[in-house]
């Protein structure tokens, strides 16, 4: 709170500030209880139900159990595959999609003829519905008979491989890639744009070669938009639902089923409401623990572009 | 449109030499010195030709729904697969014949009203928080940011137990709802960095004018921020358009969205490649326009706010 004024200071100094204090925050509230309600209530629920031992395929069943829940989920091997899955499907994708980014950036971070063609075509598949996305990679891309990729790979000695049902991990990560490495691209090249010419020239000066020029300049200024780009997406991927419910459909077994498309399968094919909460719960924990240095390290790279910018 | 950069012929033979586009599509600062320009021209050209190449090849699949989408089925399924065919419009007559249309007008009315609520909601939220930066401001925002990583797997339960007592599943408007949450946080920091942007002169000019707060925000504030509300309605639309998991668990038939409808086509067998191809062309479409349209925008809204 800033100190009181000369003018709210002759009226009632606290209740005057008190009630600039509320002016200044009224516009926030709709929004802020709005994001409560629907967010957290929930959640709160969530809690409460992980307790419950409620299967809603066996009416009455429902009543309170205190952590077994708990102690069935972490003993479920399915779930520890689904949440080992989680993080190799989120962390290969992330990493080959920023990869990919980069490299797209950097070509993409000069003048030439068609660049704003090139551009928009490249952001394309960030756009396309990501079920369709799903769709594609699955039957058209990697449909065993008729599918392109084999066609291509058909000159190294590639049969005919059903890649969504013999490699799912593979299949989904290559569909996702290409959906998120649009993402990582336009944020690297607005980190290339925002790089100051001067240093450029002054490294040119210097006489350092296109190598020495990335490593010890562009690199570093692209710390913080990779740091943002990696964050984001893993935020965004790790909830991924929709390419692995159209692609494998967790399948064959668990094989390829994320947390998100397990908590799914017990919660609307096994209908086990306690153990589907007690599993949102873990999740959350899970999450909460990775969110709190992510978040830090976020909210400095945000309030840092802030700055910049006023 | 698609307006990057270069509007001639000579302004990009001479960027092509390493001169860098400025944020605003003018070019800062214009190529090298002579000397080092020709040296790099035939390097300019091999480039260009290899981000063509790399370019081409990685939307190289979306083209290829495209334009299998075009095809008959017999033309669809071939082996080697064929890009000599006799286009047809008949796919799409049987994509809308199959049912799609309640399936986009209920994609519309969530993507739409989501986004006008976000708007209601976001802009007062933003301004308030773009207003002098006290403690309770971070927090707010850090609160904002939080509830992005809550996992949205651990709330579907309660909201599908919820939504079951109120009787509101299959119900359009609990989709609308939970779009507008889904979204709120992005648009409130993707609008604070806009309001942070409103050059604090031209406010406080108002304000010497005898300006009230409303009439400063509606007819200051508001008119140079309009680029900037566009461009987080558009990041809402995307988000709304493409979203699978509330629509796929909250609705049954009354209320199921464009990427609900796609579901039908999981099943291997009678799959219909050219059909398939040519409903995933016609719901993708309208966000795949507006993802163009803003672009430029784009980034930030993805990371709300963060990035320029």
């Amino acid at each position: 709170m800033s100190p009181t004024t000369h003018a709210a200071a002759r009226l009632d100094p606290r209740s005057a500030e008190r009630a600039r204090g509320w002016a200044r925050r009224a516009p926030l509230m709709p929004a802020l209880i709005f994001m409560i309600v629907v967010t957290q209530l929930p959640f709160l629920f969530t809690i409460f139900y992980s307790t419950q031992s409620w299967n809603l395929v066996r009416p009455g069943s429902r009543e309170f159990i205190g952590l077994a829940n708990y102690a069935a989920v972490l003993t479920d091997a399915t779930f520890l595959t689904a949440a080992l899955n989680t993080v190799l499907i989120t962390a290969s994708c992330v990493l080959v999609s920023m990869a990919l980014g980069i490299g797209l950036a950097l070509l993409l971070d000069r003048g030439f003829q068609g660049r704003g063609v090139v551009r928009t075509l490249l952001i394309t598949p960030f756009l396309i519905l990501p079920v369709a996305t799903a769709l594609l990679w699955k039957h058209i891309m990697f449909e065993p008979v008729f599918g392109l990729v084999n066609f291509v790979l058909s000159p190294f000695g590639a049969g005919n491989v059903d890649w969504a049902a013999q490699h799912p991990v593979i299949a989904v990560v290559t569909a996702m890639v290409w959906q998120w490495t649009p993402f990582m691209m336009l944020l690297v090249l607005a980190g290339l744009q925002s790089q100051g010419r001067d240093v450029i020239e002054a490294g040119e000066v210097d006489g350092a070669n296109r190598w020495q020029m990335f490593t010890a300049i562009t690199l570093p200024h692209l710390r913080r938009y990779i740091e943002l780009g990696v964050l984001l997406g893993s935020i965004y991927v790790v909830n991924t639902f929709d390419t692995i419910y159209m692609m494998t459909q967790g399948g064959p077994g668990t094989a390829s089923a994320n947390l998100p498309f397990y908590i799914y399968q017990r919660t609307f094919l096994g209908f086990d409401i306690g153990q589907s909460a007690a599993m949102g719960v873990i999740v959350v924990v899970g999450t909460v623990i990775v969110a709190m240095l992510a978040l830090r390290l976020i909210f400095r790279s945000f309030m840092a572009g802030q700055e910049a910018m006023s | 449109m698609t307006t990057a950069a270069p509007t001639g012929p000579a302004a990009s033979a001479s960027r092509a030499g390493g001169g860098r586009a400025g944020t605003t599509g003018v070019p800062r600062r214009v190529g090298r010195p002579r000397a080092r320009r020709r040296k790099s021209g035939a390097r300019g050209i091999a480039l260009t030709a290899l981000t063509w190449g790399i370019a081409l090849l990685f939307v190289s699949p979306a083209l290829w729904m495209v334009l299998t989408a075009f095809k008959q089925e017999g033309d669809a399924a071939t082996d080697p697969p064929t890009v000599l065919f006799e286009p047809t419009l008949e796919r799409f007559g049987g994509v809308v014949d199959s049912g799609i249309l309640p399936y986009l007008a209920n994609s519309m009315v969530a993507t739409l009203v989501s986004t006008s609520l976000v708007l209601l909601l976001g802009v007062p939220a933003a301004y308030a928080l773009s207003i002098r930066p006290i403690k309770r401001t971070q927090d707010a925002l850090f609160f904002f940011i939080s509830t992005k990583m809550l996992p949205v797997v651990a709330v579907v339960v309660p909201l599908y137990v919820a939504a079951a007592q109120v009787r509101m599943l299959d119900n359009v408007w609990t989709l609308v709802v939970l779009y507008t949450a889904m979204n709120l946080p992005i648009a409130v920091w993707m609008l604070r960095s806009f309001f942070l942007e409103v050059p604090k002169g031209i406010v406080e000019a108002a304000q010497m004018e005898g300006a009230g707060l409303p009439r400063v925000l509606w007819s200051v504030m508001l008119p140079v921020m309009a680029p900037g509300i566009a461009a987080t309605a558009l990041i809402c639309m995307i988000f709304s358009w493409n979203e699978f998991f509330f629509a796929v668990n909250l609705t049954a038939v009354q209320a199921a969205t464009a990427p609900v409808f796609m579901v039908g086509f999981i099943t291997s067998e009678g799959l219909f490649l050219a059909q398939l191809s040519a409903a995933a062309t016609l719901v993708s479409l309208p966000i795949v326009v507006v993802g163009w349209i803003a672009q430029r925008q784009l980034v930030r809204g993805l990371s709300m706010g963060a990035v320029k």
